[in-house]
């Protein structure tokens, strides 16, 4: 079934700020950050930043050389971050850095699996859960293959989130559905991310599709872009993802050496606020 | 079924060979992955489909390739004994024979019946020498698809001949700058578009790779290169030969050979992977050899990456093998021990190249020149009664430019 807590010792992080927002009646921006893009400092001072600027839920991407479900932006940002010294123990690192100082926003690692067959399951979910990772997205492990990590991370206590997508027909869903936890990640088009967008109707559809099936979240990500785009989804949905455009921003900031400028940090925090203002304002109206 | 104790058993139904294997893809493909085997094993209880391959098969493709008797090369390796009473008999499978040059053909012809089959209108696929890139912008032609073909831009540049054969065929064929600009980046080019074209669009995978039930489905395609040398062998000695050697990008040419005598005990299967400038020196695209086992493109396999699991890029003179991993079954056949894989490097190949070409007359594609360079080291302390099949899965008409190149001659 779904709907597992992701710890045993009551409602994780990841329950509470998705209760918290139902409570306020808005839905929530997550944000997603590719880890140590353009460096680990850079990185950090963004991370530390993001809870500020209004992100209810951060999504810290795993830098991986091969990002098949990517688009160029977050491809892009993967290989900076891996020029510059980013791995998956680092990406722990990072988290627990986090951790000591805001103990509230969670915390999802998304990526690919390889890092993490290399690095072990086991030892990678008991480090992640230490770090104060509240949960795992890993594109390339389908329900097919739960047995790898999937079934490991929830007896860990971390929440497993799955991707849905508009190929996840009613016949299919049950399966994408179950052993998903924390909430439910609606890819809402085909394709890569930071491509095309899908229309605010469509997305509509689709969240009232899933909530017949799940009591779960959902937030909808792959081609939200601007702050319009943001509002429109997290009107129907319970949250927005947003990515590549924030690592454009990120990118604006870089010199021709991909060395970060001193108004990178502020422009990305900038962005990212006036992501959260608009989602703030989305079902006022 | 199979009985237990066979090589041939594989995959089971979740597409696993041993631990290798398997469906490592994103949610959006599994829906499609799963419509291909479904598609695929309705395809194989239709006696018309297998029909329609054959008949292609031997009036298009021009199968059976012939098994040819290297008479040259055979004394040639004798000669090289350390006396004169040995020397492996050895012959070609000439799978360079070919229409479209190579054995490319094979899988292409079985892939894009199955999509037709589908109702796919559009046909995508990778490519890293262009060999399979050719073979699929050719069925396309023949069978009115549109098609786009992924190559890197580093082989784009080394491949001139074959990318102008794609266009002349029909083909779009897309430049791909992202990571190295080699064939792994291209397969990673052609999941990004199939993620997004998934309602009218037929991935066409050209080796022994990818998520399940492609390994096991291109293998079958490839088994017709085994099962053709099984009867031609019976024919031309009476008996079972006593080793087979192929070359090793992706592996589908060995596997194509390999599988039809996985559970003959007495024959020797030997796989060759590419050394490029040598094991030591991490520049080559071994993925047994050099790599461990981690999971790429849809399956776990073997491969070539860091502490960290991060991939590295392959390095060959050959296009072709310049992947950084292999089919999950070979991976299989490595750790149960069925088959053993060595690896030859650039300038062995290059020199097989060259010695094949004058002796033979025959100029063969820069990677069964990989065998063959394995073959020149140990076909002459074989005994003379010693049956050896190497696969010559390519002709070598796209690589006489870069060849000329290496060896400083300017054309």
């Amino acid at each position: 079934m779904s709907g597992k807590t992701g710890n045993g010792n009551g409602p994780s992080r990841v329950e509470r700020r998705f209760a918290a927002l139902k409570a306020e009646g808005r839905g929530g921006l997550i944000v997603y950050v590719a880890c140590g893009d353009p460096d680990p400092e850079t990185f950090f001072e963004i991370l530390s930043g993001l809870p500020g600027a209004g992100v209810d839920v951060i999504e810290i991407g795993m830098p991986f050389s091969d990002p098949m479900a990517d688009g160029p932006e977050i491809q892009a940002a993967s290989l900076r971050a891996l020029k510059a010294g980013m791995t998956l123990s680092g990406t722990l690192e990072m988290a627990a850095r986090f951790r000591t100082q805001d103990d509230e926003t969670p915390i999802i690692l998304m990526g690919y699996y390889n890092p993490i067959h290399s690095y072990g399951p086991r030892k990678f979910l008991k480090d992640a859960r230490a770090a104060g990772v509240d949960g795992l997205i890993v594109v390339d492990l389908p329900p097919e293959e739960d047995e790898e990590l999937c079934r490991p991370a929830l007896d860990a206590g971390l929440h497993w989130i799955r991707l849905a997508t508009p190929t996840s027909d009613d016949k299919r869903l049950p399966t994408v559905l179950s052993n998903t936890s924390g909430f439910v990640y609606y890819v809402s088009i085909m394709g890569i991310t930071g491509t095309r967008s899908a229309s605010g109707a469509a997305v509509r559809q689709a969240v009232a599709r899933l909530k017949a099936h799940t009591d779960l979240p959902i937030a909808v990500g792959f081609g939200v872009k601007t702050p319009e785009q943001a509002a429109e989804i997290a009107a129907v949905a319970d949250a927005a993802v947003v990515g590549s455009s924030v690592i454009e921003r990120l990118k604006a900031g870089l010199d021709a050496d991909d060395r970060a400028t001193p108004g990178l940090v502020d422009g990305v925090l900038g962005f990212v606020r006036s992501l959260a203002e608009s989602v703030r304002k989305a079902r006022a109206h | 079924m199979e009985a237990l104790n066979t090589y041939r058993g594989g995959p089971d139904e979740r597409g696993h060979f041993g631990h290798f294997g398997g469906r490592f893809v994103a949610e959006t493909l599994m829906p499609l992955i799963l419509a291909v085997e479904e598609a695929y094993e309705a395809a194989k209880k239709d006696p018309g489909y297998q029909a329609a391959i054959d008949d292609f098969a031997k009036h298009y493709v021009g199968r059976p390739s012939p098994l040819y008797f290297a008479e040259r090369l055979t004394e040639h390796f004798a000669s090289r004994g350390a006396n004169g009473n040995k020397g492996a008999k050895l012959y070609f499978k000439r799978d360079e024979l070919n229409h479209t040059g190579s054995h490319k053909i094979n899988n292409c012809l079985g892939q894009i019946l199955l999509a037709r089959r589908m109702g796919m209108t559009r046909i995508i696929a990778e490519t890293g020498a262009g060999q399979h890139g050719v073979a699929v912008a050719t069925v396309c032609a023949r069978f009115d698809l549109p098609c786009v073909v992924y190559m890197g831009t580093t082989d784009i540049a080394r491949q001139a001949p074959n990318v102008f054969r794609m266009k002349l065929l029909g083909a779009e064929v897309v430049p791909v700058t992202s990571g190295t600009g080699t064939l792994k980046d291209a397969m990673n080019d052609a999941l990004r578009d199939w993620v997004a074209n998934v309602e009218n669009t037929f991935y066409i995978i050209g080796t022994v790779a990818g998520p399940h039930p492609y390994p096991a489905m291109v293998r079958d395609f490839q088994s017709v290169i085994g099962n053709e040398v099984r009867e031609q062998m019976q024919a031309a000695e009476g008996r079972l030969p006593d080793t087979l050697v192929a070359c090793i990008g992706g592996g589908s040419n060995a596997m194509g050979l390999f599988h039809p005598f996985l559970d003959e005990p007495s024959v020797r299967l030997i796989g060759v992977e590419a050394a490029g400038h040598g094991l030591e020196t991490g520049k080559h695209a071994a993925s047994l050899a050099g790599g461990r086992p981690g999971v790429l493109h849809g399956n776990r396999t073997y491969l070539l990456q860091t502490d960290d699991g991060q991939i590295i890029d392959a390095h060959s003179i050959s296009a072709g093998l310049d992947y950084p991993g292999i089919g999950p079954e070979h991976s299989w056949l490595h750790e149960s021990g069925r088959a053993e894989y060595v690896s030859a490097t650039d300038a062995e190949a290059l020199e097989a190249f060259q010695l094949c070409s004058r002796l033979e007359g025959i100029i063969p594609a820069l990677e069964p020149a990989h065998a063959l360079a394995y073959v020149a080291k140990i076909a002459p302390e074989l005994p003379k009664d010693h049956l050896m099949v190497m696969n010559l899965c390519g002709r070598g008409d796209k690589d006489v430019f870069s060849v000329a190149e290496v060896l400083g001659v300017e054309l």
